[in-house]
């Protein structure tokens, strides 16, 4: 489904990303754990090419994803969930989960709504679809942009630590509609702090640090009998 | 000779009031020309700047830069006087309204620019990460949100063309204030220099003044929304 072949990512002489292997199959839920600056965002975003890998290849379905292709493939395979939701202001929450399949995928606004509605419901916000994102609370917002995302129909969803930005008492309304998503055959890659969540949702965890994938396995694996003591000292700061 | 309170000062531009009108005209003409002109550079500028492109950012910086660190009287002479030289002789209200524009464009694409700039990375990331491309993303999703942060500014530089019509003097122009000056040191109709300079003063303000309080009200009421 999404496959990463050595791929390497510079800013300026910053060595980000080093000669990363990664392959998510689909349907699987891969959750991307580790410290802070390893380079978690940066892989994520290489897979839909918000950041240009320097080297190596980012293949989407089999196909090598270019700069050329890239809108095409997006539109037809990925969609993003980002820290900061990035909802567009300036339009109401069912513009918002009616644009994209209205402009690129040719809906008719009809069909648009139905499933701007259907999802609303999903995430649990069926009255909100005239408001403005603004007015909603971090969760309410972020809820919204999972139903964005998922008003695509894309196989693929990334998740870039989705619940980062909220205040704690309305992560977990975030969390759980993302269980709830978890048990669909959707392929999901998820950067995220919440051990609890990568316990009980992943079938595949990495760890990265520096800029490499330094140890990935089951969830089992990796909160039962990690190898790497970086993970063993990261695992026991976080969880405690 | 002839000052404010002179009845035959300004019976005499009354009697020349066509000359008024006619400058007035030429000034609303070549500031039309040249605010389209002005619109046209800076928004394809004003784009380029904000592309990402190296290319096309340099671009638009060596043209802001040279436009705007030279005088508009020089630009104005530098054209007209050139082109008139290598034989292309153009008339003083198309070079007038070449040249503002040109000038303006430099202005307005600095608007855009950072109009465009205001509007944080992640809605073009969001756009982007939806599968829209280049015209889709601004089309939909930042031109509608910067539209709001440009247009007061603009039509600042709306008044600014019109004001700088003036400049079209130095090529011996055909606008207000060239007509004006004609006119008050004319052999047959000089000396009524106060009601003259009044009278197109007055056409100036009767024009710029509702610009800028338009422009002003906006920004206001931009500052207001953006405080709630
Ligand atoms: N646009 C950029 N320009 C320069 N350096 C960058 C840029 N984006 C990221 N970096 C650097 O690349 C490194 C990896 O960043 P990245 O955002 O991928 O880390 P992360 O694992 O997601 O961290 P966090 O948990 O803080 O989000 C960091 O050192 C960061 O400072
Ligand atoms: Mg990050």
């Amino acid at each position: 489904m999404i496959k990463l072949e050595q791929v390497n990512k510079y800013y300026g002489e910053l060595h980000v990303l080093k000669d990363v292997n990664l392959e998510v199959k689909e349907g699987e839920k891969l959750v991307i754990i580790g410290p802070s600056g390893s380079g978690k965002s940066t892989t994520v975003r290489c897979m839909n090419f918000l950041e240009e890998p320097t080297s190596g290849n980012v293949y989407i379905n089999g196909e090598k994803l270019t700069n050329r292709n890239k809108t095409k493939l997006i539109r037809d395979n990925l969609s993003m969930v980002f820290q900061q939701f990035n909802l567009y202001p300036h339009m109401s929450v069912l513009k918002n989960l009616t644009l994209a399949p209205m402009k690129l995928q040719h809906k008719t606004k009809k069909e648009a709504e139905k499933l701007a509605y259907h999802y609303l419901e999903v995430v649990g916000l069926s009255d909100k679809a005239h408001v403005y994102p603004t007015t909603l609370s971090g969760g309410q917002q972020q809820r919204i942009a999972i139903a964005r995302a998922l008003c695509a129909q894309s196989r693929i969803i990334l998740f870039d630590e989705p619940t980062s930005a909220l205040d704690p008492e309305t992560i977990q309304e975030v969390l759980d509609v993302m269980i709830k998503l978890a048990k669909e055959n959707i392929t999901m890659v998820v950067v995220t702090h919440e051990m609890g969540f990568a316990r009980q949702v992943a079938d595949r965890i990495v760890f990265m640090a520096d800029g490499q994938i330094i140890e990935e396995g089951t969830p089992e694996h990796f909160f039962e009998n990690p190898e790497n003591e970086r993970v063993k000292q990261f695992l026991g700061k976080i969880i405690r | 000779m002839s000052g404010i309170f002179s009845g035959g000062a300004w019976a005499k531009v009354w009697l020349y009031r066509d000359t008024f009108i006619k400058g007035f005209l030429n000034t609303i003409l070549v500031s039309a020309a040249a605010v389209l002109l002005s619109l046209a550079i800076g928004i394809i500028l004003g784009l380029m700047a904000t592309s990402g492109k190296k290319l096309f950012k340099g671009i638009s910086r060596v043209y802001v830069e040279i436009i705007q660190n030279t005088p508009l009287l020089l630009q104005i002479c530098f054209l007209y006087y050139a082109m008139a030289f290598s034989g292309h002789s153009m008339g003083i209200i198309p070079a007038g309204m070449i040249s503002v524009g040109i000038y303006h464009g430099a202005y307005m694409a600095e608007v855009v620019r950072a109009g465009i700039s205001s509007i944080p990375k992640g809605q073009a990331e969001a756009a982007a990460a939806s599968g829209f491309g280049y015209l889709g993303k601004m089309f939909y999703i930042i031109l509608p949100q910067s539209i709001k942060i440009i247009l007061p500014p603009m039509v600042n530089q709306v008044v600014n063309v019109i004001k700088n019509t003036s400049c079209l003097y130095i090529i011996g122009g055909a606008d207000l204030i060239s007509l004006t000056y004609s006119f008050v040191t004319g052999a047959n109709t000089g000396g009524a220099y106060a009601p003259a300079y009044l009278i197109s003063g007055l056409l100036f303000f009767i024009i710029c003044f509702p610009l800028s309080k338009v422009a002003g009200i906006w920004e206001a009421r931009l500052k207001l929304r953006d405080r709630r």
